[in-house]
C-alpha cells in the first residue's frame, strides 16, 4: 500500500510538487501522466528515496520514506527514466550485483537470474556485455533489475519512453504479467492510450498538482461532463445541422460531408441525450446511427490540463 | 559470514577493472620502467666506477631513489583512480540506482575506496620483485621496505580519501580530479615548502638562534617526501628537530595526520553520498 501525504517539493521559490495526496492499495497498477516538468518524475525519486521532500511524506506499506529510507529500499523496485549501465558486465553479472546489492545469497541469485532473464525475454542474451543491448533490451533488464530483490512496489518512470513500437508491445506484456503478480505498479508514460490499457487507476499532474485521480472512465467523466456524439444521417445534412444547433445541450457541430457524419459536444444528460433523439427522429431526420464516440485519453489530458492552466 | 564480508561494489569494480585492457597496460609499463630503471642504473653505476661490482651504498641509494618514484607514482596514480569514484557513476547514470539498493552508503564509498587501493596496491606487489634487487647488493633490511611500504598504503588510504570525497561532493569528475591533484600537490609540495619559510624566519628572526616552532613542525609532519626521507635517512628527522625545536618523531605527527584524514574524508563522502536525502530532523 502507498499513502502519499501533503508531499511537497520545493527549489527556492519554485514548486515542483505541491501538497500531492494520493493513496493506492495493494495490486493497484496507478498511471501517472503529466506533461514534461510536472512533478512525475520528482514524485517518484521522493518514493525511491533519493529526495527529501520539503514537507509532507509516503509511506510505502507504513515506512516512511523520509524517516525508514533503508527500509523503504527493500521494498520497492526502482526504475527511472534515464540511467545507464556498466560497460564490462554481462547481463547476467549485472543482475548478479544488483542481486548482491540487496543482500541476495550467491545460491539464491544463481536460480533467480535466469527466471528474471526469461521474465524479460533476455534469455538468449545472458552472457552478452549490456552495453551492447538495443535499448529496448536495456529497458527490460533494467526492469528485471529493478525486480531482484522480489519487490512488492514497483516504480517505474516512463519505461517505455525511446522504444520502438515493437519493443513497447513487449514491455507492455512484462507489465501485465507483473500486474497479474499482484504487484502494485506505479508508471509514468507519454503514451497515454497504453496507460489506459493496464492502470486501474490514473492520476493527472500538472504544475506540480495532482489535478484529477480516479478510473480511466471517472477520469474521461471529469471531462467537463461533456460527451462526444456521432450521427450518420442519411440525406442531406443542412437540415439536421439546423436541428441539432438549436439544441441547448448541443455545441461545437462538426460536418464530416463524405461520410455524411455530423459531430458535436452535448452537455444534458443520459435522459435529455434520449429525448433529443426522439425529437430528431419525430422531425423526420434519417439516422443511420447515433452513438456517443470513445473520447481520446489523450484529449482527457490535454483539456483537464487546459483547464489547469 | 562470507555474506557479510563480502562488498558487492568492490567485487563488481574490480570485475569491471581487470576486465579493462587499459589496466594490464598500465601494470605493463609501470613494470617495464621500473625494470629500465633498476637494470640502468646497476649498468650504469658498475661501468661509471669501473670496479664491475655494486656497493651496499650505491644499493641503497638505488633503493632511496626506488622509494621516492614509487611515493610520486601513489601521489600521482590515486586522485585518478579515486576521484572519479563516485562522480563518474553520477555521470553515466548509475549512481541512482546503485543509491536505491540496500547497500549502506558506507558500504559504497569502502567499496570504491578498496577497489581504487587493491589496484595500487597490485602495482606496488606486482612491482616487489624488482624493488627487491637492492636486497641481492646489501645496505637496505627487508625491515625497513615493510615499513616504508606500511606508510605507501597508509598514505594512499589518505589520498583515497580525498579523491572519494571529492568524488562525492563535486558532481563533475574534472573537477573533482583537479581538488584532488590540488590537494596533493598542497601536501606534497606547498606544506614543505611552508616549512622551510616557517624556519627561515625563525632563524632569521632570532639573530640566527632559531625558536621553537610546532607549525613549522606540523607542516614537516603532514608532508609525504619528508616522511620518506626520514624513513629512509634517520638524520633527517633530527635535522626537522633542530630547526623547529620540537621532539616529536615525524612518522608519529604523519600517522595521526593521515589517519585522521582517512576517516574524516570517508564520514564526509559517507554523509554526502545521500545528499538530497538527508534524514528529517
Amino acid at each position: 500500500m502507498i499513502e502519499i501525504k501533503g508531499l511537497t517539493k520545493k527549489y527556492g521559490s519554485f514548486y515542483a510538487l505541491n501538497d500531492l495526496n494520493l493513496t493506492l492499495s495493494e495490486g493497484t497498477v496507478f498511471g501517472f501522466v503529466g506533461a514534461n516538468g510536472a512533478g512525475k518524475s520528482t514524485t517518484f525519486s521522493i518514493l525511491a528515496t533519493l529526495l527529501q521532500p520539503t514537507s509532507g511524506d509516503a509511506f510505502i506499506n507504513g515506512k516512511s520514506v523520509k524517516t525508514d529510507s533503508h527500509e523503504v529500499r527493500k521494498q520497492i523496485g526502482y526504475m527511472p527514466d534515464f540511467f545507464g549501465v556498466y560497460d564490462q558486465l554481462k547481463a547476467d553479472e549485472y543482475l548478479d550485483f544488483y542481486g548482491a546489492s540487496y543482500g541476495i545469497p550467491e545460491a539464491e541469485r544463481e536460480i533467480l537470474i535466469p527466471q528474471l532473464l526469461e521474465l524479460v525475454n533476455l534469455t538468449h542474451k545472458r552472457y552478452e556485455y549490456v552495453d551492447l543491448l538495443s535499448r529496448g533490451m536495456k529497458q527490460r533488464l533494467c526492469l528485471a533489475r529493478a525486480l531482484i530483490h522480489d519487490p512488492n512496489v514497483l516504480i517505474l518512470d516512463e519505461p517505455a519512453s525511446g522504444l520502438d513500437p515493437r519493443a513497447r508491445v513487449e514491455m507492455r506484456d512484462i507489465l501485465k504479467q507483473l500486474k497479474g503478480m499482484g504487484k502494485t505498479i506505479l508508471i509514468s508514460s507519454h503514451i497515454l492510450p497504453e496507460l489506459a490499457e493496464m492502470c486501474d487507476e490514473i492520476g493527472v499532474i500538472d504544475g506540480g498538482r495532482l489535478i484529477a485521480h480516479g478510473t480511466v472512465h471517472e477520469i474521461q467523466a471529469q471531462l467537463a461532463g461533456e460527451r462526444y456524439i456521432s450521427v450518420k444521417i442519411k440525406g442531406l445534412l443542412e437540415n439536421a445541422i439546423i436541428f441539432f444547433e438549436e439544441d441547448p445541450f448541443v455545441s461545437n457541430v462538426e460536418t464530416n460531408t463524405e461520410k455524411n457524419i455530423l459531430t458535436f459536444n452535448y452537455r444534458g444528460s443520459e435522459d435529455d441525450q434520449i429525448d433529443l433523439l426522439k425529437k430528431a427522429l419525430d422531425n423526420q431526420l434519417r439516422i443511420v446511427s447515433f452513438s456517443e464516440a470513445e473520447t481520446d485519453l489523450e484529449d482527457v489530458f490535454m483539456e483537464i490540463t487546459k483547464g489547469a492552466k | 559470514m562470507k555474506q557479510s564480508l563480502s562488498n558487492p561494489v568492490l567485487v563488481k569494480e574490480i570485475k569491471l577493472r581487470f576486465r579493462s585492457l587499459k589496466s594490464f597496460t598500465g601494470i605493463l609499463f609501470y613494470l617495464i620502467a621500473m625494470a629500465i630503471f633498476v637494470f640502468g642504473f646497476i649498468m650504469l653505476t658498475t661501468s661509471f666506477t669501473g670496479t664491475g661490482y655494486f656497493r651496499p651504498e650505491e644499493s641503497f641509494f638505488m633503493f632511496a631513489m626506488l622509494t621516492f618514484i614509487q611515493l610520486g607514482l601513489i601521489l600521482f596514480i590515486t586522485p585518478g583512480l579515486t576521484a572519479g569514484a563516485i562522480s563518474t557513476e553520477r555521470e553515466k547514470q548509475t549512481l541512482n540506482i546503485l543509491l536505491t539498493t540496500s547497500q549502506t552508503s558506507f558500504q559504497i564509498i569502502i567499496g570504491k575506496l578498496t577497489s581504487s587501493i587493491a589496484f595500487l596496491l597490485l602495482l606496488l606487489v606486482a612491482g616487489l620483485p624488482i624493488y627487491s634487487m637492492v636486497f641481492l647488493f646489501g645496505g637496505v633490511s627487508p625491515g625497513q621496505l615493510g615499513v616504508i611500504f606500511l606508510f605507501f598504503f597508509l598514505t594512499m588510504l589518505a589520498v583515497g580519501g580525498i579523491g572519494i570525497m571529492y568524488s562525492t561532493i563535486i558532481r563533475k569528475t574534472i573537477v573533482a580530479m583537479i581538488a584532488t591533484y590540488g590537494t596533493m600537490i598542497f601536501l606534497a609540495g606547498v606544506t614543505g615548502f611552508i616549512y622551510l619559510v616557517i624556519t627561515g624566519i625563525n632563524t632569521m628572526g632570532g639573530a640566527g638562534v632559531p625558536t621553537s616552532s610546532p607549525i613549522g613542525h606540523f607542516f614537516a609532519s603532514i608532508n609525504p617526501v619528508v616522511l620518506i626521507l626520514t624513513l629512509i635517512t634517520p638524520q633527517s628527522d633530527e635535522f626537522i628537530t633542530s630547526t623547529t625545536l620540537i621532539d616529536f618523531p615525524i612518522w608519529i605527527g604523519y600517522t595521526i595526520f593521515y589517519v585522521l584524514i582517512t576517516i574524516l574524508t570517508i564520514f564526509i563522502a559517507v554523509k554526502k553520498l545521500r545528499v538530497n536525502m538527508k534524514r528529517a530532523k
